[in-house]
């Protein structure tokens, strides 16, 4: 028994968990992995904070960060919480400035930067040396991304778990939590099963967490690392009470190498790199004649996926792609300013990228998806439970994230659903009811039991997993329509029946890992089906949810978010929809990038 | 023409009482770029799923992977089989204490190796939200940065002669987090304080100089360099002591 469970020791989870033991409250982190190998740490970028310490920053401060923010959304966020957040920002990454980080530093003097492939000068100023420093993302008007050489996540994810040690927070690693326990009104807890044993526990608790990241590995490509498959946004939705907010908005990066589909930063065109097809021609010009290869990530992935279609991608038995040319860029450049990209391309490919080239396509990226909770991070629908991170739908990020705002998501909203957490375990007492405990335990043991002695079939849970990523890939991807929407419902729902059909080949002695893949299937699949319906009813384009039959943002009919929620037994989820914001700091209007058409809202539809 | 690789893997189920410590060996054909990732996983969907290892970022950021890949340590993930020969054997990390086949429990081993070196700042300031951040110097925060670049995952330990024989001894990965610290101004330990966690023969002085630590390193650490300067300051860090006590 503990005062604060949190399921996934992340950044997020992890910094929830260092507030409330801060608070004098005893905190258990439950992590898939030893808590430093989180996803968090393959975040390389930086996080956003409006300091405004470099030149490039000056002027800079919350209220830009929150248009930046708000207008990455497509206006899909909400704006209250958007506020929160570029106000919390800058004192967090002070914070964890004093904990360790070594950020970057402002080096006072002339220096030289790139863009557009372009060398330009810059002059930092003196008053400001030794503060820490910025770069440049895209979708913001200032450099505003603080960072530690190319490995943000990983400093920030040692020092916030160094943080952890020190304040002597349990972390139990190699265990999944596997369903909640609750009454249909408080959970208290969950039902886990151990990845070193294979044996279940219960743990039971005050408050519980999901911090479980995003969902990626629902798509065949992703640049997720393999643990990001949904467990915390499955058990929430098993509840059959607590919605998932914006099923539908998942982003994609342009460059992903294959065929591991791990990412090759950005940099590498906007220093000038190109996009190549199977006749080793441009194409990116052809199509948006002005930005060409720079224009937004969404765009971008659009043209690409369009001219594979067109049946101009490289074949490989990958599947097909594109090339990826920075070879002009020279070896100096590429050894010096695209140093991590040579190592990716020389460990993971075996290609050299000073003579060779690249292949790449788009993949799935980020999940702005994820279980709704309110501005203090706590989730709908059951008392006790909260949410932080990219497993939440918190909801900063609408239907597009910017770069850079994703591990400054987890370290804001994990100090303030913290604070709340502290706020709400005050005084809080709960009785924790044995019959329900018993049967989430024995509902799991048999799930386990049918699963090991193939009760409901044969199905190879490994085709079907393939089937559904297949399923998403193909027509829940970059372009949706409504035919290929509703053809991915029906395929999903069939695949859905063969997910409830999976048996074991192997024994499921132990730590096997064909049963941890069985018991999170058709967990897996609901929310591809989330997805691809929420997808299908959402008539308009927003973001990264880009509609061939409906190409304009629709503010009249579609500003709003949807919730979906699964009630047993049912062969589809409940769509319900909640106003997008409850504020309108930035009345909606146009992004300022991307192709906009836009079909407009009346005053009385903002509300006060 | 595409070879066909055999993998010689190590297999062992310590849950099942059935299953005793053997070699599976199974066969794939090579692909384009396939690494030792890749192939795993496929040997698992297709032949035998029970097949136990650990992957989680597969992109040599994580430190999940590490094994003894034809008899090295190193991170499965960024492994490609045209570097390797047509007979790949796969074992799991000598020392961690095993979970199943190649997989290997170091969560348990860092999380005690962080209590122990203290993995924190230790400061008596408390943080004030509304002051600017402390400066510092841009190089130093990129020194710390060097030896901060660790991913803990074990071939260090698993390819040192000293931690193979005895339990307590620290490992490289230790020692390098103490001369992060060491770095660090904003960190207030004094060496007296640090010759306490390392000055012993389970620290710094139990290191036999081999150096296997720095060749297997998937990141490239300055081990052998960060060790020989620990040394020698915990060298003088003693003899100030022997000096005090007479």
């Amino acid at each position: 028994m503990t005062d604060l469970l949190c399921i996934g020791a992340g950044l997020a989870g992890e910094r929830v968990a260092v507030e409330a033991a801060s608070a004098g409250f005893d905190a258990l982190c439950l992590s898939i992995v030893p808590p430093r190998r989180s996803h968090s740490s393959a975040a390389q970028g930086g996080m956003q904070a409006a300091l405004g310490n470099c030149f490039k920053g000056e002027g800079d401060c919350p209220d830009v960060h929150f248009s930046d923010t708000v207008k990455g959304s497509d206006w899909g966020c909400d704006q209250e919480v958007a506020r929160l957040f570029v106000e919390t920002a800058p004192i967090a990454v002070r914070e964890m400035a004093f904990w360790g980080i070594p950020w970057n530093r402002v080096v006072p003097g002339k220096s030289t930067y790139f863009k557009g492939g372009k060398q330009f000068e810059k002059i930092e100023p003196a008053a400001s040396q030794g503060l820490i420093t910025a770069r440049d993302f895209g979708g913001t008007a200032n450099w505003r991304t603080c960072y530690t050489s190319d490995g943000a996540g990983h400093t920030l994810l040692y020092t916030m778990d160094n943080k952890v040690v020190e304040l002597g927070v349990r972390v139990h690693d190699r265990v999944e939590a596997i369903s909640l326990i609750h009454d249909g009104e408080t959970c208290t807890g969950v039902v886990a099963r151990c990845l070193k044993t294979g044996d279940l526990r219960v743990y039971l608790a005050k408050a519980t967490l999901i911090a479980t990241g995003g969902y990626g590995r629902i798509y065949r490509e992703t640049t997720n690392a393999v643990i990001n498959d949904g467990g915390g946004a499955i058990i929430a939705l098993n509840t059959g009470i607590v919605p998932l907010g914006n099923p539908e908005a998942i982003q994609f990066h342009p460059t992903g190498i294959v065929p591991t589909n791990i990412l090759v930063t950005e940099g590498c065109r906007g220093d000038g790199g190109t996009l190549l097809d199977v006749n080793e021609e441009r194409f990116m010009d052809k199509y948006e004649p002005e930005k060409a290869e720079l224009a937004s990530r969404d765009v971008v992935s659009r043209w690409m996926t369009h001219h594979i279609r067109k049946g101009l991608g490289v074949k490989s038995p990958y599947g097909d792609h594109l090339w990826l040319d920075i070879r002009h860029l020279g070896a100096q450049h590429i050894k010096t300013k695209l140093r991590e990209v040579e190592e990716i391309c020389n460990n993971f490919l075996g290609v050299d990228p000073i003579t060779q080239l690249i292949p790449v396509r788009p993949a799935q990226h980020y999940t702005m998806a994820g279980v709704r909770t309110n501005k203090d991070g706590a989730v709908y629908g059951l008392k006790g439970l909260f949410s932080a991170g990219e497993a939440a739908c918190w909801d900063m990020h609408g239907f597009n994230r910017l770069g850079g705002n994703s591990l400054a998501e987890t370290i804001v909203a994990g100090k303030i659903v913290g604070g709340k957490v502290a706020e709400f375990l005050q005084g809080y007492e709960v009785a924790f009811d044995t019959a329900v405990t018993r049967a989430a335990l024995v509902k799991e043991q048999e799930r386990i039991e049918g699963l090991v002695q193939c009760r409901d079939g044969k199905e190879n849970v490994f085709e079907v997993r393939n089937a559904m990523q297949d399923e998403l890939m193909d027509h829940v991807g970059i372009f949706r329509n409504g035919k290929d929407l509703q053809t991915a419902v029906d395929n999903l729902q069939e695949i859905c029946m063969r997910a409830q059909q999976v048996g074991l080949r192997s024994n499921g002695i132990g730590v096997n890992p064909e049963l941890t893949m069985a018991l999170k299937i058709k967990g897996m699949v609901k929310l591809a089906l989330c997805a691809a319906y929420a997808a299908l009813q959402r008539t308009e384009s927003r973001g990264c949810h880009a509609r061939e039959d409906y190409e304009a943002r629709n503010d009249r009919d579609w500003l709003k978010r949807t919730l979906a929620t699964w009630e047993e037994g049912a062969d589809l989820p409940t769509l319900n929809y909640e106003p997008v914001s409850p504020t309108f700091e930035l009345a909606p209007g146009e992004r300022g990038y991307g192709t906009c058409k836009i079909i407009s809202c009346t005053e009385n539809d903002l509300g006060d | 023409m595409a070879r066909r690789l055999q993998f010689d893997i190590f297999r062992y189920n310590p849950q099942d009482p059935l299953s005793k410590p053997h070699t599976d060996t199974f066969h794939l054909d090579e692909t384009d770029s396939m690494t030792i990732y890749i192939a795993l996983n496929k040997i698992r969907e297709e032949q035998d799923p029970s097949l136990q290892f650990d992957f989680c970022c597969r992109a040599g950021i994580c430190g999940a992977c590490a094994m003894v890949i034809n008899g090295r340590p190193g991170l499965a993930c960024k492994t490609l089989a045209k570097e390797l020969p047509g007979q790949i054997t796969l074992m799991p990390l000598p020392v961690f204490k095993l979970v199943g086949d190649l997989s290997v429990d170091t969560g348990t081993w860092f999380r005690a190796m962080n209590e122990k070196v203290g993995s924190w700042i230790h400061t008596d300031k408390t943080f004030d939200p509304t002051a600017l951040e402390e400066r510092m110097d841009n190089d130093r925060a990129e020194e710390i940065y060097e030896l901060e670049r660790c991913v803990e995952c074990g071939c260090c330990v698993a390819s040192c002669g000293t931690a193979n024989m005895r339990e307590d001894f620290l490992g490289a990965a230790a020692l390098n987090r103490i001369a992060r610290f060491m770095l660090d101004p904003r960190d207030e330990r004094k060496n007296k304080e640090y010759f306490e966690v390392i000055g012993t023969d389970e620290g710094i002085f139990g290191c036999m100089g081999l150096l296997a630590c720095e060749d297997v390193c998937p990141k490239e650490l300055p081990l052998q360099d960060e060790l020989g300067v620990l040394r020698r300051k915990m060298g003088w860090t003693a003899v100030k002591n022997l000096f005090r006590r007479g």
